[in-house]
Order: structure tokens, then C-alpha cells, then sequence
């Protein structure tokens, strides 16, 4: 069982500038990794590379390999074949994931079909039907058989986001990479998509990436983290250890920062 | 000091691409031709200066017309008819349609629905069949009707894109801190909306110039556009069309006129729109 | 002594779903209040109907033992200089096409305050820590801690009794939100502040009292201490449950 993804040595540069530069990270399955940054860290930049779309005009050196495939330099046909198989994404606005103007049980039905298709399987209509109520009811949707004849914009935003993931899943990623799936969400909703996206990865066995300036969201959702800063990794470790004894003076400030609105929670003026 | 100055366009990178060069150098020679002929013509335009449907030569550069006219010096007094209209016409359209289009963004729903759907029918209706109608309703065809129905016409489309820009701006929270900064509405205009929304209303300004160059050219070669001696561009072509196999250049010389001035403008407008508007928000 | 106070107040679009019902609270000057609720606790409608952007459809507010009535020019007047906002999108609530210093003045020039604008449009950048050249640029030349810096810099220019704060952290990074956290507590030594924010731990950082709002009602209030060491209603519960914290894995 090899690496779900492995960065080595990630260099990305825009205009001869450098965004993100020396970044390595592995990922296997049943692991969940936390990728802390704040804005201009390249965290997000550093995801786009390892699914191989990276912006218009920025070049990346070093080496991804999602999958056992090198994605650096590989020709767009081959990646494509990757994303979507081997590794979903869903984002911090999940109204931009979703297609406005269809019914959310036939977007989750369309990458079902897709993956099947993919597979060799061919699923009929009722098969199909079957699939989507099963993923609508494991990311927790409720009355999956109104919901999925909902557009997005009659839905919470919670839902939405289930339904990213849902999406996410119909693609049997072995990876899933979370770029601040919860940035956007409210606190008891965040609690909850926290919690589902813990199960569903210790469940299916997958590999998760999760992206995030958050720390105690962060720390909620993964075992090992990789602190970014201005593109270069200054401190990694399990979740106990950096948020525990962190070294890097960066990691420090972020650290006491959040133990400043953990002191406030417990005493308050 | 409350009369603060509207906000200055931020300092830019202004790339002035070669399109917008040649466009604006285009506008350029016709506005120049067209302030020449005030005070100076080749020849006189209603005189009989040479034969009859001559072809271009060192005397006339673009021939005569089947009176003996001076053809080039016609065209030269076009290009400042076609200016007068285009410039009329703009700031009609923009007179009416900006003034309307922010009454129907700051309106209630109501009146903003009755007002938008006005809006489109207006714009839906031919702008040369508008133009005719007003033309007939006034008192016959002469350069002010023409100005008129034109600027009309325009001011719809005008109004439309006022009305979209305007409620964009006006759902921007620095519009929420200008109210409880306590500005009134009109300030609110005067500061936040217009400084924001003239970028894309002068690109758009600069094609319904086109545009309505193009209208008064249609208009006075349906003989609805301003009478002689006026020499329009229109005129010139319907007036050519009859010996257009003996004599062509009667109708290429103003069909050229046309055709650089409208390309200018369009060149010019699309130009416009990347110096127009600098500031990359960024988001 | 009352800033605000708002008695039995009720808001509704058209004949729709009830968006705030019977809402009772009050702003004591000097005691920062927080109004905790999640998207649907009609906590920024509250806000509009104290900033007077909008009607309630029953029930009273007044500013200083005064109705607030928009139509009363005058009164509003010297409303507007005592109340002021911070929204929550530093981006969007910056004129992108005003210089720093014109959007910053822009209290002072409505409202006709009588003073020398450059200064205290100097006094206020210097306040939010800011350096004077800001003052001559555009938003669009700032990063978002620093946009919601000027826009903080454009609330407290008119020297206001109060001011209201709309989820002003929540579209910052960690490290930002600290220290704009640090300011606003330099800043409410000298105003009053009313945080409204999804977020309990930002909230409890600065407030003393507390209102935690779900589904447009009031489920409890009171001073902050009591509520997160003992919260009463189970939504509070659930809500300071839910609230991630560094502590349970460190």
C-alpha cells in the first residue's frame, strides 16, 4: 500500500516570484493530515499543485506523486483521469462546487454515473437512485428523497456542504483533500461536518488532506499537521506535539493566539 | 470642507494597448477634420467647382457628385455632422439614461419593476423606428430632431446598464457605512455610485457614439436625417446609389468616412475599458 | 446610565416569517455586549434596527432614553456621531475608488462635525495603529487585517459613545483576528462596544455581558461570566460545545 500522495521538494513560482518553495508532505491511507497556513501561505496553492491545477501562469518543480503518478509535467489528459478517482476535493464555499441550476440528487448522480463508468460498471436507473439516497444518507442529508430534488439555493448552508462531500464521496476517493470546508459554516454546523468528515475518513479508509488557519478546527479533524508560512514549512508533527510544544516562533504566536480565545470561553472579563 | 471633490480615479498602471492607439487616433483625425471645416473648406460645399461625377484627381481627391460639387469637402463637413450627432446623442443618452437608471436602482421594488420593464420595451423597439417616429412627430427632419431621437433611443440602453451598475454598488457594505456615516442619498451618488460606475458607463458611452453615428447615417439616407446643405455621410451614400456603376467612388469616399470613424470609436471604446477601469479589486 | 434600549422589538419582512420577536435588551455605556447567534438568529437584524437602517415592526428602541426615529433629522444627527459600525467584510466595505483619508472623513463630512478633518483623520489612523502615508492610498494597496483597521479608523473618527461590530474577526486569519481583538479592547476604554458574531470565544474575549440569540428570540442573557461557567439554556450548551478549542488536543 504505497503513499495516496507524496510532495517532494514543492516549488511553486508566478512572475519569477516564489509562492511556495521546498514543501514536502506524504499522505497515506486511514491518515489525516492538517495543512496550517494563514492567507499567503500558499496552503491553498499547495493543494491545487497536487491535483495538478494550478492557476494560468504559475509553474511548480519538485515532485507530486498522487497515486504512484507524477502530476508535475504530466499532460492535463492524464491528470484529469486522477481527479475524481483518486482524489476529490471540496472547498470553503460549496454554492461554487455546485451547479445552481440543477437538482442537487441529479449532481450527485451525474459524478455516480461518471465513476461507473470509469469503473466499467454500468448502473441502471434505479441503481443509480439507490446510490445517491445511500451517499445522501451517509454524509447524514436528511429526507434525502425531497432534498435531492432541491436546488442549492434552497438549501442551508450545512446542507450544501453535505452535499459537497456527498458529492465528493460518489467519486470513491481514495484521497479527499478540505481546503476550510468549515470556514464558511456555522459553529454547531462546522461540529457536525467535523465530525462526519472524521468518520467517513476512518471508515471508508481514506487519506485527507485538510487545509485550514483554524487551529483548534484543525485539530478536530487530523492527526499530524505541516505549519506553512510565506510558502515555506516551519514546523510539522503530530497534533499534540506542535499545538503541545510548538517550536517555531510562528507557531508559537498561532498557538497563544488560539489559547487566547480558549481562556476567554473559560473565563470570561 | 464638506464639498469634498468626488474621489479621483486611482493611480494605474494605464497600458495603452495599440488597438486603443489606433482608435483613438482615428477619432482623433475626424474630430480634427471636422473642427477644420469650421473655418476652412477646400471648397465651397454648395459650390459647382468642377464636371459632373468626376473621379478622384489632384483637384478633387474624392471626385465630384453629379452637381459638380467637391465630393472631399461633402465628406469633410460630414465628419463634423456625424461628431455633432454622436456627441448630441451621448449626452442626451447619458442626460436621461443615467438620471433614470439611478432612480430605478434607489426605487422601490415596485417602481423599479414597472420602470425596468419600460426599459425594455424601449430597448426592444427598433432604434430606427423610434428615431422615425420622433423625427415625424416633430416639426420635420432637421439635425436637432435627428440629435434627439437618437439620444433617446440610446437613453434606454443607457438606463438599463445605469440601473445593473447602480444596484451592484448599492449592495456593497461601504454604501451601509456611508448611511450610518449619516451621507444622504444624493451624496451617496455623488461620492460612492457614480466615482464606481462611470468606468464602464464611458466605455459604453463610446459605443452608442458608434452606434449613433451609424443611426444618423441611417436616418438621412432615408431622408429623415438633417436637410441640405447639411452634407451627411448618409446623404452622400443615397445620394450616390443611383450612379453608383459610372461613378462608385461617389459611394466608397463616405462609406470610407463612415467606416473609420465607427471602427475608431469601437477600437477607442474596447480600448477604454482597460484604462478605464485600474483598480484590480482584489478579492 | 442606558445607551440603547430596545423593548418588546419585533421584525418581519412583508407579511413573512418573523425574523426577531419581542426582543428586550439594553447597552449600558461602559459594558461591552455580545450578541451571540449562528445565521438565522436574526442577530444582524438587530444590529440594523439599532443603527436605524431599518423599522422594527413592533416594539420600541430608543438612544439615550430618546425614540429613535430616522425621520427626526436633528436627533439623527447627533445619532449617527454617537453610533458608528464595523462590518464584516473588509472588503467589501471599503469604496474602492476613495482614498483612505476621504473614507475615513467621510463621518465627519456628512454629519458637518465642526474640526480639523486632517487631524483627527490623522488621530484615528494613529489609533488603529496605522501609519500617517495610509492615509493618502487605496484600499485595494491593504491586506484584510488592515482594510478592517481603516474601517475601525472610520467608526471611532467622530468620537462615538458607541460602536456596533459585525462579525469583524471572522474573515480574518488567527493572528490578525488577535490583534485586532487587542484593539478593539484598547478602543472600548474610551467607547462602548456591541460585538455581534457567530463566534463565542471572539465575543467572550471583550464582553462583559452576553445575549445568545436563536431563531430571532432571545434564549438568554446576562454578564459573561455566568453564562459560559453555568449556561442555563441547552442551545448554549450546544454552542460552547461546539466551539472548537485548542485545550482538547494540547
Amino acid at each position: 500500500m504505497g503513499d495516496l500522495l507524496t510532495i517532494d521538494d514543492l516549488s511553486i513560482r508566478h512572475a519569477g516570484r516564489p509562492l511556495v518553495s521546498g514543501v514536502s508532505l506524504s499522505v497515506t491511507a486511514g491518515e489525516r493530515l492538517g495543512l496550517i497556513g494563514e492567507s499567503g501561505s500558499g496552503k491553498s496553492l499547495t493543494a491545487l499543485a497536487a491535483i495538478g491545477l494550478l492557476p494560468e501562469g504559475m509553474t511548480a518543480s519538485g515532485s507530486v506523486r498522487l497515486a504512484g503518478r507524477e502530476v508535475i509535467g504530466a499532460a492535463d489528459r492524464d491528470v484529469v483521469g486522477l481527479r475524481g478517482t483518486a482524489v476529490a476535493t471540496i472547498f470553503q464555499e460549496p454554492l461554487t462546487a455546485l451547479d445552481p441550476l440543477m437538482r442537487i440528487g441529479d449532481q450527485i448522480a451525474e459524478v455516480a454515473r461518471r465513476r461507473a463508468r470509469r469503473d466499467g460498471r454500468s448502473l441502471s436507473r434505479a441503481g443509480v437512485a439507490a446510490e445517491v439516497t445511500a451517499l445522501m444518507a451517509r454524509v447524514a442529508l436528511p429526507d434525502p428523497a425531497r432534498l435531492s430534488r432541491a436546488y442549492p439555493h434552497e438549501m442551508s448552508g450545512g446542507q450544501r456542504q453535505r452535499a459537497a462531500i456527498a458529492m465528493a464521496l460518489a467519486c470513491r476517493p481514495r484521497l479527499l483533500i478540505a481546503d476550510e470546508p468549515t470556514t464558511a459554516l456555522d459553529v454547531t454546523t462546522q461540529a457536525e461536518v467535523l465530525k462526519l468528515l472524521e468518520t467517513l475518513v476512518r471508515e471508508e479508509n481514506m487519506g485527507l488532506l485538510f487545509i485550514s488557519h483554524d487551529l483548534p478546527v484543525v485539530g478536530a479533524a487530523v492527526d499530524r499537521v505541516v505549519v506553512l508560512r510565506a510558502g515555506e514549512m516551519v514546523e510539522e508533527g503530530t497534533v499534540a506535539e506542535v499545538f503541545g510544544r510548538p517550536r517555531h516562533p510562528y507557531t508559537i504566536g498561532l498557538v497563544e493566539a488560539a489559547r487566547a480565545f480558549d481562556r476567554a470561553i473559560g473565563a470570561a472579563l | 470642507m464638506t464639498d469634498a471633490a468626488p474621489a479621483l480615479a486611482p493611480p494605474a498602471s494605464r497600458r495603452l494597448t495599440p488597438a486603443f492607439l489606433v482608435g483613438a487616433a482615428l477619432v482623433g483625425l475626424h474630430v480634427a477634420v471636422g473642427l477644420l471645416t469650421l473655418v476652412w473648406t477646400p471648397y465651397d460645399p454648395a459650390a459647382m467647382t468642377g464636371g459632373r461625377l468626376a473621379p478622384p484627381s489632384l483637384l478633387h481627391w474624392a471626385g465630384t457628385d453629379r452637381l459638380g460639387r467637391d465630393l472631399f469637402t461633402e465628406i469633410m463637413i460630414g465628419a463634423r455632422i456625424a461628431l455633432a450627432v454622436g456627441s448630441g446623442a451621448v449626452a442626451i443618452a447619458a442626460a436621461i439614461g443615467v438620471t433614470v437608471g439611478l432612480l430605478a436602482a434607489f426605487a422601490s421594488r415596485a417602481v423599479d419593476d414597472v420602470l425596468a420593464a419600460t426599459l425594455d420595451i424601449l430597448i426592444a423597439f427598433p432604434t430606427l423606428l423610434l428615431a422615425m417616429l420622433i423625427v415625424a412627430a416633430g416639426d420635420g427632419a432637421n439635425l436637432g430632431t435627428a440629435i434627439l431621437a437618437i439620444g433617446i433611443a440610446a437613453s434606454a440602453i443607457v438606463a438599463r446598464l445605469t440601473r445593473i451598475l447602480a444596484r451592484r454598488v448599492l449592495a456593497m457594505d461601504y454604501i451601509t457605512a456611508a448611511r450610518v456615516s449619516g451621507t444622504s442619498w444624493l451624496g451617496i451618488v455623488r461620492i460612492h455610485v457614480l466615482p464606481n460606475i462611470w468606468p464602464t458607463l464611458i466605455v459604453n458611452f463610446a459605443l452608442q457614439f458608434g452606434l449613433a453615428v451609424i443611426a444618423e447615417a441611417s436616418l438621412s439616407y432615408l431622408g429623415l436625417g438633417a436637410p441640405p446643405p447639411n452634407a451627411s455621410w448618409g446623404r452622400l451614400l443615397q445620394e450616390a446609389q443611383a450612379t453608383v456603376y459610372t461613378a462608385p467612388f461617389g459611394a466608397i469616399a463616405p462609406g470610407i468616412a463612415l467606416v473609420s470613424l465607427v471602427i475608431g470609436l469601437n477600437l477607442f471604446a474596447d480600448g477604454l475599458r482597460d484604462v478605464a477601469d485600474p483598480t484590480r479589486r482584489r478579492r | 446610565m442606558s445607551l440603547v434600549d430596545l423593548a418588546a422589538v419585533s421584525f418581519a419582512y412583508g407579511r413573512g416569517r418573523s425574523v426577531l420577536d419581542g426582543v428586550d435588551l439594553r447597552i449600558e455605556a461602559g459594558r461591552n455586549l455580545g450578541i451571540v447567534g449562528e445565521s438565522g438568529s436574526g442577530k444582524t437584524t438587530i444590529l440594523r434596527l439599532m443603527l436605524g437602517l431599518a423599522r422594527p415592526t413592533a416594539g420600541r428602541i430608543a438612544f439615550r432614553g430618546e425614540p429613535l426615529d430616522p425621520g427626526n433629522r436633528p436627533f439623527m444627527r447627533g445619532f449617527r456621531r454617537a453610533v458608528q459600525a464595523v462590518f464584516q467584510d473588509p472588503y467589501s466595505s471599503l469604496d474602492p475608488r476613495q482614498k483612505v483619508a476621504d473614507i475615513i472623513a467621510e463621518p465627519l463630512r456628512s454629519l458637518k462635525v465642526e474640526t480639523d478633518v486632517d487631524a483627527a483623520v490623522a488621530g484615528a489612523l494613529a489609533s488603529v495603529d496605522l501609519p500617517p502615508d495610509t492615509a493618502g492610498r487605496y484600499p485595494h494597496e491593504f491586506s484584510g487585517g488592515q482594510r478592517q483597521r481603516i474601517a475601525i479608523a472610520r467608526a471611532i473618527v467622530s468620537r462615538p459613545d458607541l460602536v456596533l461590530a459585525d462579525e469583524v474577526v471572522s474573515a480574518l486569519d488567527l493572528t490578525t483576528r488577535i490583534r485586532i481583538v487587542d484593539l478593539l479592547k484598547t478602543l472600548s476604554e474610551k467607547t462602548t462596544l456591541v460585538l455581534v458574531s457567530h463566534d463565542i470565544g471572539f465575543v467572550a474575549l471583550l464582553c462583559h455581558d452576553l445575549v445568545i440569540l436563536e431563531k430571532g428570540r432571545i434564549v438568554e442573557q446576562g454578564p459573561a461570566r455566568d453564562i459560559l461557567s453555568a449556561p442555563r439554556h441547552p442551545y448554549t450548551r450546544r454552542l460552547l460545545a461546539s466551539t472548537p478549542r485548542l485545550a482538547d488536543f494540547a
